[in-house]
This record gives C-alpha cells, structure tokens and sequence, in this order.
C-alpha cells in the first residue's frame, strides 16, 4: 500500500520504511519553533528534562504576539525566551526590528524548507507546508520535549486529496480558495487528518498563496496542509533558503480518506462570516444581503501579511480615502516586507488612504494589541479565525476575507467586490 | 483511577479561544489562568464549578490555537474530565501532556445534559450518568497513550525512560 506525501516524510524522520494511517511513531525533529506565549510558559518544563538544548541550530524563538511588548507581564515574557536564547546560544532567535510574524519570517529567512518534519507551538505551524515539509502546531509540552530530545511522537494521519484545477480569476487569490474549501468540507471536516493539495492547478498558485492555503489548514481541523515542490518551490528555496532539502511524493497508489476536486476558475472572492472560519459566503451571496457596516479592517497577519497581499492591498486602495468610519490597520507580516512596502512606495499609497500601519506583530489578530474591537463592532481581516471575542469584546463581529476584498470593504465603508472597486493592478 | 462530578455542558466547536481567551495569554500561571476559564462562553463558569466537575460538549472541541493554557485552566478550575464526540487535535494532544483526562464517546455527549450527575472509570472507560441512570462505553487510550497517562504526562515519561 502506498504512501501520501506526509506518510514518506514521517516514516522517512521515524527510520521506517513504511508507515500507516494510525501508527503511533517517534519521529525526529529538523526545526521546533516557540514564540513569546508559548516559549516563556515552555522553559520550565524543559528545565526539568534537560539543561541544553538538543540542537542549537533547530530551536527556534520568535516574540511577535503581545510584542513589542503590550505591558509589563508581556515584557517579562520575552524577556526570558530572549535570555533563554543568549544562554543557549540558539542561532535562530528573532529579535523586534529583524524580525516579523513567526510564520512568515521562518521561510523568508530561511529556517525551514522542504521534506522538513517541523513542529511549532502554535497552531498556524502548518503553514510551512506550503514549502512540501511536514509541519504542524503543538503545545507547549510537546514542544519543551521537541526542544530538549529533538524527536516527538505522533500518529500517522490519513488524508484527504484536494485535486486543484484550472487559474483563479484576477480577484481570487488563496485566501478564497481556502476559505470555499473549509466552507466545503467544515471546520472539522480534515480533523487529525493531512490535506494533500495537488493537481495543475497548483501551478498558477504564487507561493504566498501556498502559504495562505496551508496556513488555514488547521481552521479545517488538519493535521497539517502540505503541497507539493515544483519549479516555483525550488526558485523560492534558492532564493531564501541554504539548507539542503529533500523531495518527497506520494506514492501513486497512496490511499485518501476522500478526493475533492476544486476548480479554481470557479471559486470567487469568499469571506467567512462570524464566529467559524467555514461559514462561508461568496461576494454575490453577500452582494445580495444588505450592506454589513464595518468599522475595522485588519491587512497582516500569518495568513495574508507577505508582499503579494499587500501589492495587491495597494493596488485596490491607491487613489482612495479609507471610508470615514473606518479603521484600516496594515500590518506588513516582516521587516523585510516592511521595507519593500517602503521601497515600492505602497507606504505612501496606504498612509495617503487613511491606514495606519503597525510594525510587524500578531497584534489584532488574536485581539492581543494594536487593534483590539469593542462590543458590537464589526471587522473585516484578512487573519486566521473570526471566533467569538477572537480581536476584542465577545460581542465584536469578524469577517474574514482576502487584502482585495479587505481593501476595497475598507473604501466601501462595508464588506465590498473587489471587482467593483477595480483597482491599479 | 474515577471522577464524579455535575456537568457543564456545551455545543460544537468550543474554541480555544473561549476557552481561555488571549487577553488573558501574557501569565501562565495556573490559578489565575483558571479564574478566567470559560469566560467568553459562560461568563459564570469560572465561579461556579467545584473539583471533580465534568464538561460535556459536542463535535471539534478545543478547535483554534494550540495554546496549552486552554486544557491547563480547565483542569487547575477542577475539571476532573472533558467528554466530547471529537476533539481538535492539538487540545487533544496537550490535555493528555498535561494529564487532563479527555474522552471521546458521541452517545455520551448526546445523553448527557447540564447538571445531571456523571461518574467515570478511566480504566473501563464506562461513563455512568447517575442523574439519568444511564450508561456509556468510552473510547479507551491506545496502549502508548495509557503509558503516557500513567506516567504522570509526557514530561514524566521521558524523564522515566532516561532514567532506565
């Protein structure tokens, strides 16, 4: 019986030459990544097991949720994962002014790369399957013992196979393919599972929509969300990336729990409405309701804060006002995305249309810092989750959406087509 | 080892971040983590429920982020047990690290309500509504799960293993 992709890269990191849905497996850790909530609350555990870590080269911290740091409790946190660093000696420790949000500083600087077995203590960690590694979240015990023994156990997961077809039309970028997919299939409609993305249609998907994609896995449950390497993987990982890397493909008689083929021609712009990342809307559907006032638009995050969301953010917004209702807050996701903004002048673009723009943070979308929503407000972000209280007071209200349609409800003063707005592309 | 205890019940996909929501991630101490446990769903839970106390709920529960803190407040507020049809997977994996009993058994999250009075056996996996004087089979722990339970945690059972 054949393997999926995630099942090769398990047995290859368990020793064995073969693994099963359902085995229970040790397996050996390339990277273990903590952040700034997860991190600090993991020292003590890892100081009962161990006083070094297994491999300083493959721990990896990175404080980008309540920082900079939002209070005095926050401080204190990052400031022991800092010193834990220094004492450690970890080659892979993400400082504020080099850094960004976790999961896309780690690819761009290079940490992970394909065929990787990867755990992170957080549970957008699957978004580095979009590089063809197998990489998932865990808590904070999983990830002390990933830290001070290098391997973890874990049970081998079935999958499902999402055969993608056909290009995305010109307003339709992974966030709304992501997002029809889990409006498909539920929020626990890939639970303990692996969503295998394949077909040719992943060919006309940018990297930054791979990440999208597999970031949200997890929204459906997943295990993890993995794609597989092609031409465009490999000139991302020549490009940021030094360390070798490893090919895996799943076998061609490898078993899926189920196959859903997904047209990509046909998805439209989709936002998930409040409180589930699967309450899924096409624009039409919401083109016929009447217009939902907002009063917040979010533009970062792990999801949606690379430079092609905010090209095509700008894009959309060059040339407008922010409605006067509302709030824009861009958050570009690293310091390097942050400077191409600048070098590209889509800085002036977003400052000129009444944004603000934070330093790179988790902030607003975990209603941690820097954009936290009082009750009964509403907000249109192109973040991870719209639960209940997820950015603020349990009764604000979150739609979740790609940068175009964020941009353009943000001129619209309402949840908005980006084909209407049109836009400087 | 048992539990006994009244039930808080609750419906599909019980985040984390009702649970414990992130306003309240910047401490990881457990007592005060507990005090806010449940907060954005029953603003009353935190003051109301007594050791040994059991939470029922339906499909997907602890769904969203992985953070440890949502399994570790439910079992310092003195959750003796959580019953559930499914479970997210990473609440899953940390409430077995951190030695929170979890059980899978859809019958019982169906025939069991709020308030009604329910023992457990963690060794038979037999769940007893006393209320109703109904009873459930459980799913039981593969055997390397077990060893992890019984080990006191993950934490507990490496140790054990270098010491060998």
């Amino acid at each position: 019986m054949g393997m999926t992709m995630t099942q090769k890269i398990l047995a290859a990191h368990a020793g064995l030459d073969h693994v099963e849905a359902g085995q229970l497996i040790m397996a050996k850790l390339d990277i273990v990544m903590a952040n700034d909530i997860t991190g600090p609350m993991a020292l003590p555990i890892f100081r009962q097991m161990a006083d070094k870590v297994f491999d300083k080269d493959k721990v990896v911290l990175v404080p980008d949720h309540f920082t900079p740091n939002k209070d005095i409790k926050s401080a204190e946190n990052s400031k022991a994962i800092r010193e834990f660093a220094k004492d450690q000696g970890l080659s892979w420790y993400f400082e504020q002014g080099k850094s960004g949000v976790e999961h896309a500083i780690l690819p761009e600087a290079g940490v992970v790369t394909a065929g990787e077995c990867i755990i992170g203590a957080d549970s957008h960690t699957c978004t580095y399957g979009a590089l063809g590694a197998f990489s998932t979240g865990v808590g904070t015990t999983d990830i002390s013992t990933g830290m001070a023994t290098g391997e973890l156990w874990f049970k081998v997961p079935s999958a499902i196979k999402f055969v993608l077809k056909g290009e995305p039309s010109e307003f339709v970028s992974g966030k709304d393919i992501i997002i029809h997919i889990i409006g498909k299939i539920g929020v626990d409609g890939a639970l303990y599972k692996s969503m295998e993305f394949t077909g040719e249609g992943v060919s006309h998907l940018s990297m930054d929509d791979r990440f999208t994609i597999a970031n949200m896995a997890i929204e459906a449950g997943a295990k993890n969300g993995i794609f597989p390497v092609d031409e465009q993987t490999k000139a991302y990982l020549a490009e940021h990336c030094k360390k070798e890397y490893h090919v895996y493909e799943a076998d061609e008689d490898a078993v899926y729990e189920d196959v859903i083929e997904i047209d990509l021609s046909e998805v439209r712009p989709t936002v998930a409405f409040p409180h589930l990342p699967g309450n899924a809307k096409t624009i039409d559907e919401v083109e016929a309701m009447e217009p939902i006032k907002i009063d917040q638009v979010v533009i970062g995050s792990c999801t949606n804060g690379r430079m092609s969301d905010l090209r095509k953010a700008a894009a959309i917004l060059k040339g407008h006002t922010v409605h006067p209702d509302v709030r824009v807050m861009v958050v570009p996701a690293t310091q390097k995305i942050y400077k191409q903004c600048i070098a590209e002048g889509l800085l002036d673009i977003f400052v000129d249309a009444g944004c603000a723009v934070n330093t790179p943070s988790c902030g607003p979308c975990m209603g941690g810092h820097m954009g936290v929503m009082a009750a009964g407000e509403k907000c249109v972000s192109t973040t991870n989750r719209n639960f209940v209280g997820r950015m603020g007071h349990v009764d604000s209200l979150i739609y979740l959406a790609s940068p175009e349609v964020a941009a353009a409800s943000a001129i619209a003063g309402c949840i908005a087509n980006p084909e209407k707005v049109g836009g400087d592309r | 080892m048992k539990a006994l205890g009244h039930v808080f019940k609750y419906g599909d996909n019980v985040d984390t971040d009702v649970i414990i929501p992130a306003r309240y991630l910047n401490s990881f101490d457990p007592q005060e983590l507990a005090s806010h446990a449940m907060v954005d769903i029953d603003p009353e839970f935190a003051g109301k429920v007594q050791p040994g106390d059991i939470i029922v709920a339906r499909k997907n529960f602890g769904c969203g982020s992985s953070r440890e803190h949502a399994p570790l407040c439910l079992k310092t507020a003195g959750v003796s047990c959580v019953i559930a049809d499914t479970f997210a997977r990473i609440f899953y994996r940390n409430a077995i690290n951190i030695g929170l009993p979890i059980i899978e058994c859809p019958e019982a999250a169906e025939g069991i309500d709020a308030g009604d009075q329910v023992e457990i056996d963690f060794d038979s996996g037999r769940i007893y509504n006393r209320t109703k004087g109904t009873e459930f089979q459980g799913q039981a722990f593969p055997p390397f799960m077990q060893e992890l339970i019984s080990a006191g945690g993950l934490v507990n059972y490496i140790n054990s293993k270098k010491n060998k």
